[in-house]
Order: C-alpha cells, then sequence, then structure tokens
C-alpha cells in the first residue's frame, strides 16, 4: 500500500487497511474540486469566528491607524485632519523617547532575568519526583493572579513605611532600605523584580512542557553511554528545548513592548514618567485617552504597533524561521 | 548524577502516573525549590495577613504577623455587596468569553486543519496575525466601536473584544490538536457514513478536548484578571469586574490598608481555585501547544 488516495466512492480501503498504512501519508480529502455543501460548511464553520475577529480586532487597528491623521476629541466625526503632525509631535516629545526607552530596558532584562533562571528550575524539576506537581504549582501561582491585585499588593509592600523596608529594619539590613517605588535609580529595578516573579512561573510551565516532549529514550542513551546529568542537560536537552526557547522569548519580547497593567497600577500615569518606568503604553493612556486626545492617543498606538511589528518581524525572520517553516508550509509528513 | 536518575527505565509518563509513590528527587533541588517557593508566595502571604491585620498593627510594624489574628476586615468586604457583585459580574464575563472562544475557535480550526481549500493558508495567517494587535493597540478604537454598538458599561461590551482577541491563540494551539487526529479515523468515519459535520461532533469534539480545555482556560484567566478593556468600557461601578474593583476600593479606601489587603486578598481566591483545579491540564495543553 504505497499510493492511497481516499474517496468516498472507494469503499475497498477498510480500517483494517488503514491501521497498517505507515508509508506515504494519505491526503486529507481529495483534491477535487470543492463542492457547494463542502462551502457552506466552511463558511458556516469560519464565518462565526472570522466576523468577531475582524469587527473586534482588525477594523479598530484599522480605525487607529485612520484617526492617528487626525486631532480629534473623541466624539463626532474626525475632520480636523492633520497629516503626520501627531506622528512628528509623538517622536519630539522626549516623554516618549524615554518610554521606548524604557520598553527597551525591561526586554532586555526580562530575558536576562527570567530566561537563565527559568531554564534552570525547569530543568532541575523535570524528573519524577516526589513534589515536582505541588512545587511547579505554586511557582505557578504568581502568573494566575491578576495584575491588578499582583500592582496593589507589591505597591503597598513597597512603600517606604512598609513591610519590605520594616523587614529589612528587622533582619538588621536598615541600610538597604530604600524608596523603592519612586526613586527613579531604583524603580525600574523593582518593576523588572515584580515582572520576573509575577511570569517565570509562565516560562517554567513553558520550559517544563518543551522538555516532558523530548523522549526519554534519549537521555538514557546518554545516561548509559556514560554523560553525567549536566551533561545531558546541556548536549541533549537543552538543544532539543530550542524551539521552546524561542518561542518563550518571543512572547516574552512583545510582552515587554506592550507592558501596561503592572506599570500603570503601580506607578499611575503620572508618577510613572518620573519614576522612569513609564512605558508607550502609559504613555498611550496619559496622553491619550485621559487628555481627551484620541487622534494623538491612536497615533502612539500606531508607532507602539509598528515598533512591535517591526521586532517580531526580525525576530521571525532570524530567530524562528526554522521552528515556523515546518507549521505555515504544508506539511510534507504526518 | 542525581538518584532520579538511577530509577529504573518508566515505560511512560502515563503509566507512571498512575503509580501510586514517585521516589524522592535529590535534596538539593527540594532545598532550592523551597527557597523559590518562598520568593513566590511571600508576596501573597503579605496580602493576605495583611487582612488579618489592623490599620494600627500595619503602621506600627509593616512586616510583622497578625497579633491578635482580626477578622474583621474580611467580614467587612464579605458581607457587604460591592465585593460579590464583581466576582459575579467577573464570573460572567469570563465564563461567557470561555465559551465563546472555544465554539468559535473550535469550529475556524477544524476547517483550517482539516479541509483542504486554496485561501486555508490566508485564513490561519489572518488569525495569526491577531497576535501581533495586542489590545493595547486598538483599545481606544474599540472603545468607540463599543460605544456606537451601546455596549458601554455592559458586560457584552468586553465579552466581545475578549472572544476576538483570544481568538489567535486558540487557533494556534487548536489547529495542531485536530491536525493530530489520525488520518485512519477520519476515513473510517467516513466510510461507516459519517458526514464532515457528524465526525466534528462525535470525534473531532470529544478528541480535541485537551487541547479545548487548555485554551479555555488561558481565555478564562486572561478574562478574569483583564484590567485595560474593562477599565476603557466599564465606567459604572454596578458594571465592574473584579480588577476593576480592587483598583476602585484600593483608591476609595486608601487609608484603610487592612481593609485594602483583605478585599484584594478575597478577589484572587476565585482564580486560585480555578487554576488549582485546572493545573494538570494547563500543562498538559501547552505541551500540546509546544510541539505543535
Amino acid at each position: 500500500m504505497t499510493t492511497r488516495t481516499y474517496s468516498p466512492a472507494e469503499p475497498q480501503v477498510t480500517a483494517g487497511d488503514d491501521s497498517t498504512g505507515g508509508g506515504t501519508p494519505p491526503p486529507l480529502v481529495g483534491r477535487r474540486k470543492m463542492s457547494w455543501a463542502t462551502r457552506i460548511e466552511i463558511a458556516l464553520l469560519v464565518g462565526p469566528a472570522l466576523i468577531v475577529f475582524l469587527a473586534f480586532v482588525i477594523f479598530p487597528v484599522v480605525m487607529a491607524a485612520y484617526y492617528g491623521f487626525f486631532r480629534w476629541q473623541g466624539y463626532g466625526p474626525a475632520t480636523d485632519f492633520v497629516g503626520l503632525q501627531n506622528y512628528v509631535t509623538i517622536l519630539q516629545d522626549p516623554t516618549f523617547i524615554d518610554a521606548v526607552r524604557h520598553n527597551g530596558i525591561i526586554v532586555v532584562l526580562s530575558l536576562v532575568l527570567q530566561g537563565p533562571a527559568a531554564i534552570l528550575l525547569a530543568l532541575l524539576l523535570n524528573r519524577k519526583m516526589r513534589g515536582q506537581s505541588i512545587i511547579r504549582v505554586l511557582i505557578f501561582v504568581p502568573y494566575v493572579i491578576s495584575e491588578v491585585v499582583v500592582g496593589t499588593g507589591w505597591s503597598l509592600m513597597l512603600q517606604s513605611n512598609g513591610a519590605l523596608n520594616g523587614m529589612l529594619e528587622k533582619l538588621g539590613l536598615g541600610f538597604l532600605q530604600a524608596d523603592w517605588l519612586s526613586n527613579p535609580d531604583i524603580a525600574m529595578w523593582t518593576l523588572m523584580l515584580i515582572i520576573t516573579w509575577k511570569y517565570i512561573g509562565f516560562a517554567v510551565i513553558l520550559f517544563l512542557a518543551g522538555l516532558q516532549g523530548i523522549p526519554d529514550e534519549l537521555t538514557e542513551a546518554a545516561q548509559i553511554d556514560g554523560a553525567s546529568f549536566w551533561q545531558i542537560q546541556r548536549q541533549i536537552t537543552l538543544p532539543l528545548l530550542g524551539p521552546t526557547l524561542r518561542i518563550w522569548a518571543f512572547l516574552s519580547i512583545i510582552g515587554s513592548l506592550q507592558l501596561f497593567d503592572l506599570v500603570y497600577i503601580i506607578w499611575g500615569q503620572y508618577i510613572a514618567s518620573t519614576a522612569g518606568t513609564s512605558t508607550m503604553a502609559t504613555y498611550m493612556v496619559a496622553n491619550g485617552r485621559t487628555s481627551g486626545n484620541f487622534g494623538y492617543g491612536n497615533a502612539v498606538a500606531v508607532v507602539l504597533f509598528l515598533i512591535s511589528l517591526a521586532v517580531a518581524l526580525v525576530y521571525q525572520r532570524f530567530v524562528l524561521r526554522r521552528d515556523t517553516d515546518g507549521a505555515l508550509t504544508e506539511k510534507s509528513s504526518t | 548524577m542525581t538518584s532520579t536518575t538511577a530509577v529504573a527505565p518508566a515505560p511512560q509518563p502515563i503509566l507512571s502516573k498512575l503509580k501510586p509513590t514517585l521516589p524522592w528527587g535529590h535534596p538539593g533541588v527540594y532545598a532550592l525549590a523551597v527557597v523559590v517557593i518562598i520568593l513566590m508566595l511571600a508576596p501573597i502571604a503579605y496580602i493576605v495577613l495583611g487582612g488579618f491585620r489592623t490599620n494600627a498593627q500595619i503602621s506600627t510594624d509593616p512586616s510583622g504577623f497578625p497579633a491578635p489574628w482580626n477578622i474583621g476586615n474580611y467580614v467587612d468586604v464579605l458581607v457587604g455587596s460591592v465585593f460579590w457583585r464583581q466576582v459575579l459580574n467577573s464570573t460572567i464575563a469570563a465564563g461567557a468569553t470561555t465559551i465563546g472562544v472555544v465554539t468559535l475557535g473550535l469550529m475556524a480550526s477544524y476547517v483550517i486543519a482539516r479541509y483542504r481549500f486554496q485561501a486555508r493558508g490566508l485564513l490561519y495567517a489572518v488569525f495569526a496575525a491577531g497576535l501581533m494587535f495586542p489590545m493595547t493597540v486598538a483599545i481606544t478604537p474599540l472603545y468607540l466601536v463599543i460605544k456606537n454598538l451601546g455596549l458601554m458599561n455592559n458586560l457584552g461590551g468586553i465579552i466581545l473584544p475578549q472572544i476576538a482577541f483570544a481568538l489567535p491563540t486558540t487557533i494556534i494551539i487548536l489547529v495542531p490538536f485536530l491536525r493530530a487526529i489520525p488520518d485512519e479515523i477520519e476515513e473510517a468515519a467516513f466510510i461507516d457514513g459519517c458526514s464532515r459535520i457528524g465526525f466534528f461532533w462525535r470525534m473531532v469534539v470529544p478528541l480535541a478536548v485537551p487541547g479545548v480545555i487548555t485554551t479555555g482556560i488561558l481565555a478564562f484567566i486572561a478574562s478574569w484578571n483583564g484590567y485595560i478593556l474593562p477599565l476603557f468600557i466599564l465606567n459604572n461601578e454596578a458594571s465592574f469586574t473584579l480588577p476593576l474593583g480592587v483598583q476602585s476600593f484600593a483608591s476609595q479606601y486608601s487609608v484603610d490598608t487592612a481593609k485594602v489587603l483583605a478585599f484584594t486578598s478575597l478577589s484572587m481566591i476565585p482564580a486560585l481555585i480555578f487554576f488549582s483545579l485546572f493545573e494538570r491540564r494547563i500543562v498538559g495543553g501547552l505541551t500540546g501547544a509546544v510541539k505543535g
């Protein structure tokens, strides 16, 4: 049974035959011309998702691009066309440039702080041992808690007369006390601490999932050949974890570029820029909706989007390509 | 070489999960795990314990334990209607979002995974491109769309966009799942006279359950924790979801730190319960997604 083409008119292909077939994968459906019934099926199945998606994702994004060319207060039709004026203002605003710089720092530090720590934790937890699942759950807890809760809790804890400074005092480390949230030299590191705390669980879970996909046979064979635990991790596990690592890094970069909730909740819209933690998104909300300049806010959204897109495309082009090659093109084997 | 590596080659994880006892790991691993867990849970403990203290206790010793324990703050929050109304709003929004995403996502993924037609690649690309459009970018016009639809201060106004924005992830996770269903099963079903739609209901839906649960949970948690969308859409206190509620409570009672902490810690309980129920599914689903 080397070549099989399936069509309903060939009843001689039985289920029993199929289970033995290992050679050429059969096409899903014959490549005949599609019947109208099939077309209607496709339309009914995809239609609702496509409509919702276009109406609430694509349309608003397109409108953002459109309104970005207007000076507009958010009601009535946009008539005051200002061309690229909003964009010129944005790119010349030092506050925005600062926000971009902060986003850049957050991108880099997120990768550097979370990546290695999460890999190490995942490697250590990736074995059949008692308590593994409870450890995994507890590490993941901060990820599940909402940004608002996290932000509220941390901001109370980090106040200058808050619990962290109180704790340092008790431990005799009073000299380490600091104004964690409002000192511009420290605030960024405070933010990174909170981000790491909140999101590292996701990285660990993702890496553990990737590790579980690596066949045991490989590590067992290496063990038999006398490789040590760390040798196995470095030579076999990490390279095989590559795709997962690259996907995680991608998600982390995009998330960092679009960071909003935590900063907005902890620092509020005005303090963020003086404390040195403002991001493009908090700038957008503070200078767009809050101050009633919807046209300007949309222009900021477009800039934010273009920056994310550029980063994503570069990443896709140079890093992710080998992983997605197979996924986006027709599968050659099943 | 750690003690775990000495384990006899266990056949497969599925079987080993059924075994009643697992071996203990290396003590060093547990030591590190304990340190990490303490770091992860300390801020949460601060919130929970702080709710049991009084403001006087908090201001004299910000990092102390409750002494004596005081349940007044929790009782105040639980007795009031504000908290419960927000729980209800969050539950409705998250529940409807989850059902919507899973239904629409499964239908669309089925087509992308198992129908052959010209526009299939384009369709997948369109949805996948949605990953590039975060809600942050679209939020201002989205707010206007919702306003024009008359859905301001209405949970529907956050449910629909949440469904739309969760679709890309859902489809990307579900397509590999559905594609992995062996063609033999499909062929056998057709031979037995099953229609495409019949196959969808009888075979695809049951077989896709792990993926569906994962995407459902992701959508639920994203909705439960969502902030920027409710911030724009829900201005009326009666329609607040929990995150907005926590924030407004925190600014309303900014001097009453203990009460804010009690409210905050109560608001994270539902998500924690939900997560602990489905933890295994989340991990299992991510495995499928990463492999696909």
